[in-house]
């Protein structure tokens, strides 16, 4: 039986959050049920959306450092305006999906380097959550914390949540024309060009759907925590960046898989209570998960050998 | 033979110790710290394992156990706090990372029937325990101190933190409070030292020659040796310097006091309020009633208790005192 190279590149994240997932049942057995489900999983889901944003950012060859901070931004929005004055927080949140589209549309047009226009909204981002939320504060939107808290049958939300993103993300950019011309941006950014696409408008398209996915994991994050704080997002740049590699996504060429990203996020997140669970001291903990992606990844790159091996 | 003795006596010793209830024997509390990277944080783990092990091995609790974020993030901590849960801990005593951030994972501990106990770092979800600092009370003591040692009064130069943290809007607020109370004291000058020697050093050299005599310096720990520094270097008399019970603070304090006489007073928190907060949680485990806001108490040195505490202190570490089962009842009393 041959496996195609799409259903492959799955096989690795999907067995290594498998592999996490039993040691943590073994070492915790308390896991094992509908509660202990939704604690080890529920925080993975705006990091879930947080990864797509960055995958589908990475899909056109760039890279989003700002995210940490525009999901910290989103959350403060979500917590305040979005609470107090509904209307005028889905203002404030579309005219942001707009700037992003805009970067989109400046970075294509100026040539910039992503990294260095991101790390520099990154900046404005945290300065206005600042501006927003001096102190931290402010109260989840009632709707919001409804749907993080809801207790659905079957599995917890976390679970559905998840499986219900990488569905999402699937489809939008998988089988969808949008999502086509995005990863062709990223694939072969002039063929693309010349078959009278317009890279501008893909772009652009590309960096407000990523702000879309943004927002929603900022008000994902907002409803579990039930209220927000400037700072509340940071790590979010480089897990979202670590969860799209995990996943079997690649820097450049358009290469992603939004399941993958998915599974990716959620192993991260499994990642840390594994070892927290193994008892093993803080001052070792940040140099094992390390470890545990470094592991990860050469299995991946060891079955990307063998990929090559065969289609020769 | 005298092994035998010392065998006996420490069997005496543990059965006359006195023993805590027996109904939190079986209960676990866990410490969810949020960073270790500071004198005072090391400080406060080390207490906790100091306070903790003999209470563990005295069978007051089953366990307790240490754990701290890798990073100083407030997502990673309530990943922490729900592991805590899934644990099966009876009850979590938190340095939270942030007052708000926490408070879903928080309230999904309390769901679980896990008591929440915050402390230094303290979280606004109602379902937990706070012990907080009552900072504006520390600047005002500091006045209050210096009207009854300093019955004519006179020119106070006041040291400030980090500009826009709470923690410095605070103790100023109750030092001008004090000072409003208290007539005689104008308060002539105020720099920021930000908590470190060095900067408030800098920033007092900066502002005494356009001072009158200043008759005592109002600070907020980590800048009394930093301040008494630029007095000396400027060649004026030395006034009176409150100290936050740093090591070189108690030191410089305790040389002037040997060869002059000087008298001051010293006042912080004690990192050893983790183990305030241990007890707490085991009160609460124990089924007493414990109002859910209490205050941590002052650490505060005086001329007579200098010598003591100076010799407990660790070298450019922070004064310190661990918090015993009855420490925390009488808090507990204290605030009802």
């Amino acid at each position: 039986m041959r496996l195609s190279s799409e259903t492959l590149r799955l096989l690795v994240p999907a067995l290594s959050l498998a592999a996490l997932l039993a040691g943590v049942f073994w070492l915790q057995p308390r896991a094992m049920s509908y509660t202990g489900l939704n604690l080890l999983f529920n925080l993975a889901v705006p990091i879930a959306l947080a990864t797509i944003a960055q995958m589908i950012i990475m899909a056109v060859n760039d890279l989003d450092l700002s995210l940490g901070t525009f999901v910290s931004f989103v959350a403060c929005v979500a917590a305040t305006f979005l609470h107090d004055t509904p209307l005028l927080g889905l203002l404030i949140l579309a005219a942001s999906i707009a700037v992003y589209a805009g970067l989109g549309v400046v970075i294509h047009l100026r040539n910039l380097p992503s990294i260095v226009v991101t790390l520099g909204m990154s900046f404005v981002w945290a300065g206005l959550a600042v501006l927003i939320l001096p102190a931290p504060g402010g109260t989840a939107p009632t709707w919001a914390r409804a749907v993080m808290t809801a207790k659905p049958p079957l599995f917890p939300m976390a679970i559905w949540a998840s499986l219900g993103v990488a569905v999402l993300a699937h489809l939008l950019l998988m089988r969808s024309s949008l999502g086509v011309l995005i990863r062709g941006v990223g694939g072969n950014q002039r063929s693309v060009e010349r078959a009278g696409w317009s890279v501008v408008r893909a772009r652009a398209l590309a960096y407000a759907l990523a702000a879309c996915f943004a927002v929603a994991a900022g008000i994902a994050l907002v409803g579990l925590t039930t209220s927000a704080d400037a700072n509340i997002a940071l790590r979010y740049a480089l897990l979202s960046i670590a969860g799209v590699i995990l996943g079997g996504g690649e820097f450049t060429g358009g290469r992603i898989s939004p399941i993958g990203a998915v599974i990716g996020a959620l192993t991260l997140t499994l990642a840390g209570s594994f070892l927290s669970f193994l008892r093993i001291s803080p001052d070792w903990q940040i140099g094992a998960q390390g470890a545990i992606l470094i592991a990860v990844l050469a299995l991946r790159l060891a079955l990307n050998r063998l990929e090559k091996g065969r289609a020769r | 033979m005298t092994t035998r003795m010392m065998l006996l006596l420490s069997a005496a010793l543990a059965l006359g110790a006195p023993q805590a209830m027996a109904d939190t024997s079986g209960k676990k509390i866990a410490l969810s710290n949020n960073y270790a990277g500071n004198s005072w944080r090391q400080a406060m783990l080390t207490s906790w394992d100091k306070i903790t092990a003999p209470a563990v091995a005295a069978g007051t609790v089953a366990a307790a156990d240490a754990f701290t974020t890798a990073e100083n993030q407030a997502t990673e901590q309530a990943a922490q706090i729900q592991n805590m849960i899934l644990q099966g801990y009876d009850a979590i005593v938190i340095n939270a990372a942030s007052p708000t951030a926490l408070n879903g994972a928080i309230k999904e501990a309390c769901d679980a029937g896990i008591t929440v106990v915050s402390f230094d770092g303290i979280v606004t979800e109602p379902c937990a325990w706070r012990i907080a600092v009552n900072f504006k009370q520390m600047g005002k003591d500091q006045v209050t101190y210096l009207a009854d040692k300093m019955p004519d009064g006179g020119n106070l130069l006041e040291i400030r933190g980090l500009a826009g943290v709470f923690v410095d809007d605070e103790i100023s607020a109750g030092i001008h409070e004090g000072v409003a109370e208290n007539p005689k004291f104008t308060i002539v000058g105020s720099v920021h030292g930000d908590w470190a020697q060095d900067v408030a050093q800098k920033a007092v050299a900066g502002i005494l020659p356009s001072l009158p005599e200043v008759a005592a310096v109002v600070t907020q720990g980590g800048d009394g040796y930093g301040a008494a520094q630029a007095f000396a270097a400027a060649g004026r008399p030395m006034p009176k310097i409150i100290m936050g019970n740093r090591e070189d603070e108690l030191k410089w304090w305790k040389e002037q006091k040997d060869a002059n006489g000087y008298e001051t007073m010293s006042v912080s928190i004690a990192p050893g309020v983790s183990t305030l907060a241990f007890w707490v949680a085991q009160q609460i485990l124990d089924g007493k009633d414990v109002p859910k806001d209490l205050t941590v108490p002052f650490l505060r040195i005086d001329q007579d208790t200098l010598e003591a505490n100076l010799a407990t202190t660790q070298a450019g570490g922070v004064a310190n005192v661990e918090y015993s089962q009855e420490d925390a009842i009488k808090v507990i009393e204290g605030a009802k």
